[in-house]
């Protein structure tokens, strides 16, 4: 499968990959580099390959409140929140945005790779339920506009782009079209993500080449969240532990009930195991599936490493055993076959950036 | 005189008398993209034909080194180790280690420039 932009990339000579049956852009110069003009000015991102679904009906809000993660009930017209879908077991469907419209108008965003199962899971919860889920993904195309500039680029085409608050959202009109435009990333920058027809899309990710802005690719969109500690479904989240065992516990509000409160609940305060992050002692790479070992136990295994681009070091996101996932633990990761010494420490390896300007 | 020969897993191997000295090729370090990391054996290492000596990380990925011959390594390119990059920037002329070669006829199994050039199309 292709995106709206696939020849776009082609012409700009991009190495492509397949993500969750898409050929996506996986990188057009340099994973580093890319990286770098992220964080030092900004970059643009195809994300069309993520999902949308429509969650309309009168009982939207109760349903939501059941299925989704987070508090529903204060969310505002125009505001967005992250969250997660689970399972009665409490382990992970799905981290999801969802984009309140009205009381009985929500969408929802969906990992690429997760949009069959969460249409699935969604409609085989709704039976008490008076929703209609619908997945609209074949109607969107998506770009992901972020870093320092990606105001003052945005203001030249929306004029007041200024005061769109960070996790909120707007329809602007756009050509003979709507865009929905939300003050939201996975890069830990100030930006936006805009969601349109795939017409209106490729009308917008050309006026941004045009304006200069460097096309970016998923290479460098996995380094940018790492760095910030924003998960990845597949690595820290799973349908094999829960939000909190992952160390994702803002992504829930534990004084309601959902699929999975109660076993989440439960494990509060005295969870078994966590992710962490590692700092390798000297020179290596860690990567998903190490194990990691306290003497010669294993306890846990790495999650996501990589060489740290904006801050230097070896860094990776490791799930472990309690009580080894302290800050300050030493630990050893083993790499093809040899220990090598790491310690414990925070997860956020490099500062996030982002712009909280009010309503 | 210096004889090069080229391995199928596109390692170049360059010998001298019974001194192979061994690196991998253009086409190697293009498929692995920006190199980021090498992980080098130590000297008097013992290498066998075929078998891992190291290994190429790129920003996603580790790739093995494999000998391409047998015999023990008599000297590692420790620039390596401060600057990675340096095998994408010129991967013919950065070599990685030089081996003592134990057995001269393992030779015969390599290929030669053109035959290299075949496998990579």
């Amino acid at each position: 499968m292709k995106t709206a932009l696939y020849d776009s990339h082609q012409r700009l000579g991009a190495t492509f990959t397949e993500f969750a049956g898409v050929s996506m852009p996986l990188k057009y110069t340099s994973i580093k580099e890319e990286h770098n003009t992220v964080r030092d000015r900004v970059g643009m991102f195809d994300v069309s390959h993520m999902g949308e679904c429509k969650i309309t009906g009168p009982d939207a809000c109760d349903y939501l409140e059941y299925v989704f993660t987070n508090n529903v009930s204060n969310l505002e017209d125009g505001q967005v929140r992250y969250g997660m879908l689970c399972y009665p077991n409490g382990s992970v469907v799905d981290d999801v945005l969802l984009y309140k419209e009205s009381n009985e108008s929500f969408m929802m965003v969906l990992n690429a790779s997760n949009i069959d199962k969460d249409i699935n899971w969604l409609s085989s919860q709704q039976e008490d339920y008076n929703v209609t889920i619908s997945d609209v993904s074949h109607s969107y195309s998506e770009i992901a506009i972020q870093g320092p500039k990606a105001e003052q680029i945005m203001v030249s085409l929306f004029k007041d782009i200024r005061t769109l608050p960070f996790f909120y959202f707007q329809t602007w009109k756009y050509n003979d079209s709507e865009l929905i435009i939300s003050r939201t990333g996975y890069t830990g920058e100030d930006g936006f993500e805009i969601y349109g027809d795939h017409a209106s899309i490729i009308t917008l990710w050309q006026s941004l080449l045009d304006k200069g802005v460097t096309p970016i690719g998923l290479g460098a969109r996995d380094t940018l969240r790492f760095e910030v500690n924003l998960p990845l479904y597949g690595h820290e989240l799973t349908d094999q532990w829960t939000p909190l065992e992952a160390g994702y516990s803002f992504a829930v509000d534990l004084n309601k009930d959902f699929i999975g409160s109660s076993v989440i609940k439960k494990q509060k305060g005295h969870l078994k195991r966590r992710t962490c992050g590692l700092s390798l002692v000297k020179k290596g790479i860690m990567r998903q599936g190490y194990p990691v070992f306290f003497n010669d136990q294993q306890v846990g295994f790495v999650t996501t490493g990589y060489l740290g681009i904006s801050t230097p070091g070896s860094f990776a996101i490791a799930m472990v055993d309690a009580p080894y996932y302290k800050i300050g633990q030493a630990l050893e990761v083993e790499i093809r076959g040899k220990r090598y010494a790491c310690n414990v420490i925070k997860k956020q390896f490099h500062k996030k950036n982002y712009k909280k300007i009010g309503g | 005189m210096t004889m090069t020969y080229y391995s199928e897993s596109h390692e170049w191997i360059k010998v001298d008398g019974t001194i192979a000295t061994i690196g991998i090729t253009d086409y190697a370090q293009h498929a692995l993209g920006e190199i980021v990391f090498v992980e080098l054996p130590d000297e008097d290492d013992d290498v066998e034909k075929d078998t891992e000596f190291g290994a190429i990380e790129s920003v996603k990925a580790a790739s093995d080194l494999f000998s391409p011959i047998s015999g023990t390594i008599i000297d590692v390119n420790r620039d390596l180790e401060d600057e990675p990059e340096l095998l994408n920037d010129d991967a013919e002329n950065i070599w990685i280690i030089k081996v003592e070669m134990s057995d001269l006829e393992e030779l015969n199994e390599l290929l030669n420039k053109d035959q290299y050039l075949k496998i990579c199309e």
